[in-house]
Parts: C-alpha cells; sequence; structure tokens
C-alpha cells in the first residue's frame, strides 16, 4: 500500500467535490459529495438478482457485471450531480476490504481515470466509508463517538477517536451478523438475502418462542455468531426428528431477537465504560427495524445520542466512500498508481 | 496514427506506444508482482518517457482477451478509466490474435496457445497472407491441447508454436506430427506492441468502441454459472 503524504494544494474556502467508486461485493455504485457531507448524486447499481439463484455472491458474477457497469455507473453520477470531470478535485475509491475480483474493477478504473484527468487519487477503506455514511444525514455529529458496524461481512464495534483515526473494541470472531441473518434465512426457507426477509417476517412471529443462546466471548465487547447459527440449526433439526411443525416466522423472530440481544448488550457495556456521550450505527444490517428500534430505546435510557443512516446509505454506496474520501483528502491522504486491492484490510490501516 | 496499447491477459504486463509505423515505446514485465500493481506506472512511465500528452493518442488499445479473468478486468478497467477521461475510443484486439501478430511474416501455420487450465488452451490457428494479413484459420477458442495438436496435424502444415501454454503441456508435444519450432523468448509471450499494431490496423478500418460499451472477452463461463448448468442439464 502506497499512501503519500503530500503537501496539500487546498485552497481556503473552496467547495471540495469528490468523486468516490464502490465495488467492494455486489454493487457497482459512484457518487459526488461536496465537503464530505452533501451528496449531489448516489448512483447504484444492485447485482441482488444475479446472486440470488446462488444462494450468495458470486465473485466471478460480482466481477463481470462490476466492469460491464462501471462506465455508466460513473457517468450517471457525474450527469446527476451536473459535475464534469475537470470540475472533481479528487477520486476516490474503495481499496478494501471486499472481495478482490470485484475491489480490482474499482481500484483499476479509478487509478486510470484519476491519472486521465490528472486528478489526485484517495484509497478508501470500506468499513471506515460505512461510518462515515452517518456524517450525511448528521451535519451536527462529529468525532469522538462509538459506532457498530454490522454487515455481510463485518462485526466492529469502534471508537471514531477522530477522522481517520479508529479504536476497535470488539470484533466478530467467527461469522459476521449480516452473514448469520444471510445463513438462518437459507435454513428456514426464506432465501437470500437474509436480512430484510428476517427483519419483515419477524413482525408475524414470536420473539421468545425459542430463547436461543446469547454467547459472551470472553471479557471483551467481540461478538460470536456462529454459535448462534447451530442452536438455529440444531433447532430446525430436532423439530423435523419430532415431527414438530417449524413456524417460520417464530424461529426468525427468535433468531433476530438473539442477534439484536447481543449487538445492542455489547453496545451499551462498551459505552458504559468508555463513557461515550454518542452512538452511531452503520453497514446493511444497521437498516435492520428491530435492532434500530432496540438500539434506540438502550441509548435513550442511558442518555446517549443515537445516530443512523437511511437504509439507502446503510447499504454498500458510493456516498460514504466520497465522505470518507473527503477527510482523508484534506489530510493530505495521497494514494499512487501502484494502489492495490487489498481483501482483508484492517480498520484504521493505512 | 498514435496508440497507446496494453496487455495484462496473462503473467507479462506490458504496454506499448505506436505512431505509424515506429514502436515508440514499448515496457514488458513478466513477474510475479500483480498487474494492479504495476500496469499503470509502466503506463505513465512509457508516456513520461516519451513526453507524449494523453491527449495525443487517437486510440487505446487493448487484449480484450481470453487470458485471466482478474488480469483481464485489470487492463479493461485500466483502458475503460482511461479512455473516458481522455474522450478517446477503445480498440479491443483478440489476445490470440495479437499473439499470433509476434510471428508476422512467417510461412508457416501459426499456432498461439496460453495455458486455460481445466487441460485446456486457448488457441487459435492462423497464416499471413502474401501482402501480410493476418488471417485466421481457427478463430480464438478453448480447446484440449489434444484437439488443437490433432487440427494441426489434419492441415499437415509446418508450424510455429507460441505461448505459456506450451511449456505446460511440454509432455504432449511429441504428438504433433508436423515439422514445427517454438517460438523464442523475444517473441513467445503478450506484447503490446502487437496488440498496438493490430489496434492500429482495427482503428484505421473503423473497428472500434467508446468506454463504456468496451467489456473483455472471457470465452469461458464462471465456475458457478458452469457448474449450475451442467446441473440443469443432469
Amino acid at each position: 500500500m502506497q499512501k503519500m503524504k503530500m503537501m496539500t494544494d487546498i485552497t481556503e474556502n473552496k467547495d471540495v467535490k469528490i468523486l468516490a467508486i464502490e465495488s467492494s461485493c455486489d454493487e457497482t455504485a459512484a457518487s459526488v459529495v461536496v465537503n464530505g457531507r452533501t451528496v449531489l448524486s448516489n448512483i447504484i447499481s444492485s447485482q441482488i438478482d444475479l446472486h440470488t439463484i446462488y444462494g450468495g455472491v458470486v465473485p466471478e458474477i460480482a466481477s463481470r457485471k462490476h466492469i460491464e457497469k462501471i462506465n455508466y455507473v460513473v457517468e450517471e453520477a457525474l450527469n446527476t450531480a451536473g459535475v464534469t470531470l475537470e470540475e472533481i478535485d479528487a477520486v476516490a475509491v474503495t481499496y478494501g476490504p471486499g472481495l478482490v475480483g470485484a475491489l480490482l474493477v474499482g481500484v483499476s478504473f479509478a487509478k486510470a481515470l484519476a491519472y486521465g484527468a490528472g486528478k489526485p487519487l484517495v484509497g478508501v477503506h470500506h468499513i471506515e466509508g460505512h461510518i462515515a455514511a452517518n456524517y450525511i444525514e448528521n451535519p451536527e455529529l462529529e468525532p469522538p463517538f462509538m459506532c457498530l458496524v454490522v454487515s455481510g461481512g463485518h462485526t466492529h464495534l469502534v471508537n471514531v477517536v477522530d477522522y481517520g483515526k479508529f479504536e476497535i473494541l470488539g470484533r466478530t470472531r467467527d461469522d459476521a451478523a449480516g452473514e448469520a441473518f444471510d445463513k438462518v434465512a437459507r435454513a428456514i426457507g426464506l432465501g437470500y438475502p437474509g436480512g430484510p426477509k428476517i427483519d419483515k417476517v419477524s413482525y408475524e412471529g414470536n420473539p421468545e418462542a425459542v430463547i436461543f443462546p446469547r454467547s459472551k466471548v470472553g471479557d471483551a465487547y467481540d461478538f460470536s455468531f456462529s454459535g448462534l447459527k447451530s442452536a438455529v440449526l440444531n433447532h430446525l433439526n430436532s423439530c423435523q426428528m419430532k415431527g414438530e411443525e417449524i413456524v417460520q416466522a417464530d424461529i426468525a423472530a427468535s433468531f433476530q431477537a438473539a442477534v439484536v440481544d447481543v449487538l445492542v448488550r455489547n453496545a451499551m457495556e462498551a459505552a458504559k465504560v468508555n463513557k461515550v456521550k454518542k452512538l452511531a450505527i452503520a453497514g446493511g444490517v444497521a437498516s435492520n427495524t428491530h435492532l434500530r428500534k432496540a438500539m434506540e430505546e438502550a441509548c435513550k435510557k442511558r442518555g446517549i445520542e443515537f445516530y443512523h443512516p437511511s437504509p439507502i446509505l446503510c447499504t454498500d454506496n458510493a456516498a460514504m466512500i466520497g465522505c470518507a474520501g473527503y477527510y482523508e483528502y484534506m489530510n493530505g491522504v495521497r494514494s499512487g498508481l501502484d494502489l492495490n486491492a487489498v481483501p482483508n484490510l484492517k480498520l484504521g490501516e493505512r | 496514427m498514435k496508440i497507446l496499447a496494453l496487455d495484462s491477459s496473462g503473467n507479462t504486463a506490458s504496454v506499448a506506444i505506436i505512431e505509424d509505423d515506429i514502436l515508440k515505446a514499448e515496457y514488458s514485465v513478466n513477474h510475479k508482482k500483480t498487474h494492479s500493481q504495476t500496469l499503470m506506472g509502466m503506463l505513465d512511465e512509457v508516456v513520461r518517457m516519451t513526453e507524449e500528452d494523453l491527449s495525443s493518442f487517437d486510440a487505446l488499445a487493448i487484449a480484450k482477451g481470453p487470458g485471466s479473468f482478474t488480469g483481464l478486468r485489470i487492463g479493461s478497467a485500466s483502458v475503460k478509466g482511461l479512455a473516458m477521461a481522455i474522450s478517446k475510443p477503445i480498440v479491443s484486439v483478440p489476445t490470440l490474435d495479437a499473439l499470433a501478430m509476434n510471428m508476422w511474416g512467417t510461412d508457416r501455420l501459426v499456432c498461439p496457445m496460453m495455458d486455460a487450465r481445466r487441460n485446456q488452451v486457448y488457441t487459435g490457428l492462423y497464416r499471413f497472407s502474401e501482402d501480410g494479413k493476418l488471417e485466421a484459420q481457427l478463430e480464438q477458442c478453448a480447446l484440449a491441447f489434444s484437439e488443437i495438436v490433432e487440427k494441426i496435424n489434419e492441415l499437415g502444415e509446418r508450424a510455429v508454436i507460441l505461448g505459456d501454454g506450451v511449456p505446460v503441456n511440454a509432455g504432449g508435444l511429441a504428438d504433433i506430427k508436423v515439422p514445427y519450432i517454438v517460438a523464442p523468448s523475444s517473441m513467445n509471450r503478450q506484447r503490446a506492441a502487437s496488440v498496438g499494431l493490430l489496434g492500429s490496423i482495427y482503428f484505421s478500418e473503423g473497428k472500434y468502441e467508446n468506454a463504456s460499451q468496451h467489456q473483455p472477452e472471457y470465452l469461458r463461463l464462471s465456475q458457478a454459472e458452469r457448474e449450475r448448468a451442467e446441473k440443469e442439464q443432469a
């Protein structure tokens, strides 16, 4: 990873426009963001239908789709924003974590685009983008705050010390929360993607129908969801053996309640110890309505200010990359032509 | 006419600048480092060495495939981004045609072959006409090594073979029954100069695309799609 600190050529009092590109998983996205907070365009081309028949994202298919769509998505982002490439101050791109083949499309494209247009390039961490999504609709939000990042690939409890400065308080030791949603949804016949489907069907089910384990991993604020997933599968098996009827909505609601409980519990414990005044959630699972409600109530009880992005900014998008990219740009971060995709890039790593 | 050419379809990363009948620059690296780290730096190097202005190029030429799926996408994404930034067209060149072009002028049957894994090679059969034009006897395709050997034997002509599919199938070369030679190091792998040469010919024939239109040509489905199709057939 070659990132250079350079003398910044940023003129005072001038709007900074970032063109951001995101292709880390199964959404091809581009966006134009002004001063890290104002989104002029947020174009997302989702591939979800393509992957549904395979029950999950197929990396090679995702990569092929990215290259097919990327020019259209980037052009659309500029057109919608009413901004030309010349008017852009910098190009920001997600370079990790994510699927390596998928990331490489965005990274290779962004490097060549920035090079051809003579613009600086800023590599952005995907999770830092998710966290930054909270800035977009909450102009008053500034670090420090705590953020729970929950998605199909990540479960992190993070102390956002400053722009671009993070302290990981807890993380999953096995499956990501969203991954558990997908696996359980598949097991109870709801299909892919599991998150939104479980969220919806849970309203018709009893969250106390089955009490699934709420695992605690050591003293840390780490998470573990593979035990919970196994517990659900075991329960389904034993019902089948006993010839008991499986009520899909009850299993979904009970499983979801266990996930939400653990997420809220760890977040609140960490908030207490770290004397947190502001808590945000981010990532695809942050649009789960039950999690939002539970977290909001828990925060309210403790006098903590609660923030969450709207669903369109929870899903993978480029506006959040433009937002995070802006703060990196202002910090003088520049990426070279050798910027590579880093599939397991750690949070806060530069 | 000035063409900037790229090839990242195989282990070799290669960039070249061709202006009319002059090869102004060519830079090829066959090393373990990934194309995503090297290709753009190499491109920048040849542009700076030749003091070219990006806007002076008429078109960007790219080896469109077949090849390593990821390698093809790194090359394609790069030309798509660059072409959009400088508003220039893209000329897509079949990888095997460009490889065959390395052998320009030979009176032998030209058989480039790239290792395609799964006991196959990406290959094709080519000849040069009296006036030096490349003609495909067999358009680029994925075949078992034994199948392309069979086709070479059927034609019964003296041949020259090249590409990274040759060493991979070294054990099967004895099955080639016609007199053949293996191309030497200076011309047996992908070269952006050949991509650029074919690119300039295609460009003058009006065969080019814009940045959005250009897509890699994989010649193969993804593994997931293939397995799914096999399952449905069974």
